[in-house]
């Protein structure tokens, strides 16, 4: 078992408020930061093989470093707490357990970026975590942590999946429907209101101070060779323990489903969905995964919020598919055509075949479509879609063919 | 200027060019629904994906900026098959009620699906269902099962007339464009979201079940309704004349113009030709003796036009012309009284209420050919013939298509003064309370029945055509005067209007120069006026 380094405060009472936060050695990386010039910090962050946690494991010093040098404006540092990948929920224990360790990383990243002004933008369901967040942010106010140079503003989103991919985070910030944007321009040149903007998981944030007190040296050597530090998994479904479990990147799939006590239900294991509903599924034979962003990139999945979602051998996939064909359906922002369109036809095909009314050649029209519109699209949504139309078909047609007896 | 290679054709394009129009300059069609070169980039429809040398996906070409060395592909079996695939995604859900849609035979689904799509369909479950028939405002009509959902119409409402009432509510394929709460679509311009609609989701509540558009003949004409001179196409249904209940102008559109209107037109203007086929329209020369109406011949009516003016000295003789009248039609009417001795000309009539005008197209001057009239001199002082005509002192008055009672005077004044004159003689396409008065009405042809050209308030010279026969015995104001001329004996050499354009070229020295040919498509700027700001978004 790793050592906690995000989640170390959990059991602690009251961790969610400065006084505890402070007892436990919190706000001590910000005052080393503030002595430090933007760009050292940058360098640490760069150094520490920091990738994002929110779902694109994009490395984070990599992309501050993309705010351009000589603009003049605003630069805003927006956090998505948005945490809409189904099978996802650590970024709620964070926000709810230890939100000051958000706002100190957030202090810190805007000194690296030059930002004045931060948000925050929270899922509209996560009541609790903004309340504690909010009240966090008051308290940093109150002891002035913020006010000196860098501001937060709260937003909470009204509950669409679609507002937590970073663009169409950014337009529901703006005031407008939740709609992706075109890239380019990505947001680091041309994002929230029009300036150069960085959009930062919770998590990922929440590591900024860990690395600026231990050294980039010893975050990397947390994790793997090209993913530093530890990560909360998301582990749920038949699992005997489901809940949050921080560890390594380098973990396997295996070892990490025997922190959680194995598999619950019948015992057998069917398959695991390594990384929110949009990673492409995996077998039961394999498991024997690395959990960082290559190791899982190289198994034909991906890493990506690190919500691991166990099924056991009772699970219908063809059931599970229809489920979450349904999800990518209504959450569709509707904006560009591929997905729009296909995504409610392949739900009404996944529907209708389990239903039993499933004709043979719907599995081959569904992966047809699939993979037409994959990589069409304005935003990943659509292709985090494809992933389980496709590897569920792939992976288990059989059960499939089952249901389509015409 | 970034030069770049399209289907192996080099170009070079100013820097900033789209690939799809640095494609359009090489004759190259990338096809797209929701780019429009006049609003926004949406990015929605991924139609126009083209493949880019050294990029590993097709790429959407509307928000790709030409590169210098950039080498683009538009017709690689990946990006044919792209292109199919998004045809039937567009496909899937629609309606496919050709049969009965307006947009038929001009409805880029039918267009793109038989260049790009041919697809077999594979689409076996319920289609989604939404609102049809829904009117949106005044002048347009909304099936939301026909919307592809390209945004345009919502970016022309946000960006061009800013007035924001149209938006896309719900998600995934539930999406469906829609009016915000209290709003309609009743802004000044909003007949332009029809012809951006690329398929049959937003139709024409005027024009909508009146005639195929297979059956429509297009001409290149400007808009008479103001100052602007908003270059137009007109629409004239000849092939069906039973399909409209005898209307001749089926619809008229606006006609690309860089330096006036760009791609767009008001609905004033829009949906103002109803008087070309309306019940008022003067179709015989007719005289009127004591309540008592004669039809005359052209002959009859020229020589009693002649009878009038030989009696009445020409210091007794006004003529009030109008703004409405082409340049050719002036010039005539100016030559006439010159020829005659007529000093008393004018043609600024005060309209009943001040115009309404933004900052956009909309000028409040409701003429078309104000400055025409203006650089030919011919802006005397019309109250003045008014006073003179009530004194008597005016005997014979010519007054060329305003109704004068609907105008900024006083009903009664008009009426005093009509009824003082020896002899009124009205010329215009349209009969009126004015028209009813006089001695002798002669039928003029409407814009759209002849040839012309209106100077547009900033000083463009823009030529009009003929897109229908004339109603009746009509005929063009110009050749009405041209006769008269005639038969005073003036030498008139004139047959056509361009040869009364001739004429003004070499008389009026703000036309100097300029022909027929030199105006072209897109118009040509009188001496000493430069051209103004091109028409912007508001705001
Ligand atoms: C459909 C979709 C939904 C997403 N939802 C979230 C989310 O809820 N939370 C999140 O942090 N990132 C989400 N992302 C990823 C963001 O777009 C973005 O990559 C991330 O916030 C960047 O932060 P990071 O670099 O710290 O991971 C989503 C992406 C997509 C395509
Ligand atoms: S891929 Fe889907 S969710 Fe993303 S912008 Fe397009 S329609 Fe919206
Ligand atoms: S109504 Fe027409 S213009 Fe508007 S979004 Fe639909 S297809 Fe596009």
């Amino acid at each position: 078992m790793s050592e906690k380094i995000l989640s170390r405060n959990f059991g602690v009472k009251d961790s969610h408020t400065l006084k505890v936060y402070r007892e436990t050695g919190g706000y001590t990386a910000l005052a080393q930061a503030l002595g430090r010039e933007p760009a050292a910090i940058l360098d640490e962050v760069k150094k520490s093989n920091l990738r994002g946690l929110g779902g694109a494991g994009f490395p984070t010093g990599m992309k501050w470093s993309f705010i351009p040098k000589n603009h003049s404006g605003p630069v805003y540092l927006v956090i998505n707490a948005d945490e809409g990948e189904p099978g996802t929920f650590k970024d709620r224990y964070l926000l709810e357990r230890d939100p000051h360790a958000l706002i100190e990383g957030m202090i810190i990243a805007a000194r690296a970026i030059k930002s004045a002004l931060g948000f925050v933008y929270i899922r509209g369901e996560y009541v609790e975590p903004w309340r504690r967040f909010t009240a966090a942010v008051r308290e940093a106010y109150d002891a002035g942590y913020l006010g000196q140079g860098f501001d937060i503003v709260v937003h909470r989103g009204a509950g669409a999946y679609i507002c937590g991919e970073e663009t169409g985070l950014i337009s529901s910030l703006e005031g407008k429907k939740g709609w992706p944007k075109v890239k380019p321009p990505f947001p680091a040149i041309k994002g929230a209101f029009g300036q150069p903007t960085i959009v930062n998981n919770v998590e990922t944030i929440c590591c900024v101070p860990h690395i600026i007190n231990r050294g980039a040296a010893w975050f990397a050597g947390l994790g793997s060779k090209t993913q530093g530090g530890t990560r909360m998994y998301s582990v749920s479904g038949r699992v005997t323990t489901p809940g949050v479990y921080e560890e390594s990147c380098a973990i396997t799939l295996r070892e990490l489903i025997e922190r959680a006590g194995g598999v619950s239900g019948s015992g057998r294991l069917k398959a695991v969905v390594p990384g929110g509903s949009s990673a492409p599924i995996l077998a039961a034979h394999e498991i024997d995964v690395v959990m960082d962003v290559d190791g899982l990139r190289n198994a034909g999945t991906m890493a990506g919020s690190a919500g691991v979602i166990v099924f056991d051998d009772t699970v219908s996939i063809p059931e599970a598919l229809m489920v979450v064909a349904r999800f990518y359906a209504h959450e569709s922002c509707g904006q560009c055509t591929p997905c729009r369109e296909s995504t409610g036809w392949i739900y009404k095909m996944c529907h209708r075949i389990v239903e039993g009314k499933g004709r043979k050649d719907d599995l081959d029209t569904i992966l047809d479509v699939a993979k037409r519109g994959a990589g069409t699209t304005i935003c990943a949504f659509y292709d985090g879609a494809v992933g389980p139309y496709i590897s569920y078909i792939e992976k288990f047609r059989g059960e499939f063919e089952a249901l389509c007896q015409r | 200027m970034p030069k770049l290679t399209i289907d192996g054709k080099e170009i070079e394009v100013p820097a900033g060019t789209n690939l799809i129009e640095a494609a359009r300059r090489l004759g190259i069609e990338i096809p797209h629904y929701c780019y429009h070169p006049g609003l926004s980039i949406a990015g929605q429809c991924r139609l126009c994906m083209v493949d880019i040398e050294k990029t590993p996906r097709p790429t959407i070409a509307c928000n790709t900026p030409a590169t210098d060395g950039m080498i683009v592909h538009t017709q690689t079996d990946r990006v044919k098959e792209t292109r199919r695939s998004i045809m039937e995604f567009h496909l899937i859900n629609h309606p496919l009620d050709c049969p009965v849609c307006d947009q038929a035979g001009e409805c880029w689904l039918q267009i793109y699906y038989m260049q790009h799509g041919l697809y077999d369909p594979r689409m076996k479950d319920e289609k989604v269902h939404k609102p049809k028939a829904v009117p949106l405002g005044p002048h347009v009509m909304l099936d939301a099962e026909r919307c592809i959902l390209c945004s345009r119409c919502v970016r022309f409402c946000d960006e061009v007339t800013q007035t924001g009432e149209l938006g896309i509510f719900n998600r995934g394929d539930h999406s469906e464009i829609g009016l915000f709460p209290g709003a309609d679509l009743t802004n000044k311009y909003s007949g332009n979201v029809v012809d951006i609609c690329p398929v049959g989701a937003l139709t024409d509540r005027d024009f909508r079940f009146q005639v195929r558009v297979w059956y429509l003949d297009t001409t290149k004409s400007i808009c008479p309704g103001c100052a602007r001179g908003c270059n137009i196409d007109v629409h004239v249904n000849r092939r069906r004349p039973h399909h409209a209940e005898g209307r001749r102008v089926a619809r008229v559109k606006p006609r690309f113009n860089e330096d006036v209107n760009r791609w767009w037109m008001c609905d004033e203007g829009r949906y103002g030709y109803g008087f070309v086929d309306a019940p008022t329209r003067l179709v015989l020369p007719v005289r009127n003796d004591a309540g008592e109406t004669r039809e005359l011949s052209w002959g009859g009516a020229i020589a009693a036009v002649v009878d009038a003016l030989g009696r009445t000295p020409a210091d007794q003789t006004a003529i009030i012309a109008s703004p409405k009248l082409a340049n050719e039609d002036l010039f005539a009417i100016k030559t006439l009284a010159e020829a005659r001795g007529i000093r008393q000309v004018g043609f600024r009539v005060p309209p009943p209420e001040p115009g309404y005008e933004d900052d956009f197209l909309i000028r409040a001057d409701k003429n078309p050919n104000t400055r025409g009239a203006e650089l030919m001199g011919l802006d005397g002082k019309v109250d003045k013939i008014l006073n003179e005509a009530t004194a008597h002192r005016v005997r014979s008055l010519l007054v060329f298509e305003h109704d004068l009672f609907d105008t900024g005077w006083r009903e009664s004044d008009v009426r005093s003064a009509l009824e003082a004159v020896d002899t009124l003689i009205f010329v215009g396409p349209n009969g009126s309370r004015t028209s009813d008065r006089a001695h002798l009405a002669l039928p003029a042809s409407a814009w759209v029945e002849r040839d012309g050209t209106f100077t547009s308030f900033e000083g463009r010279v823009q030529r009009f055509r003929p897109a229908l026969g004339a109603l009746g015995e009509a005929i063009p104001t110009w050749e009405i005067v041209g006769r008269i001329l005639a038969a005073t004996g003036a030498p008139v050499t004139a047959t056509r209007a361009e040869h009364w354009f001739r004429a003004l070229a070499a008389g009026v020295p703000a036309f100097a120069g300029l022909t027929y040919q030199s105006i072209g498509d897109t118009g040509a700027m009188t001496a000493g006026t430069a051209p103004q700001a091109p028409a912007e978004a508001k705001a």
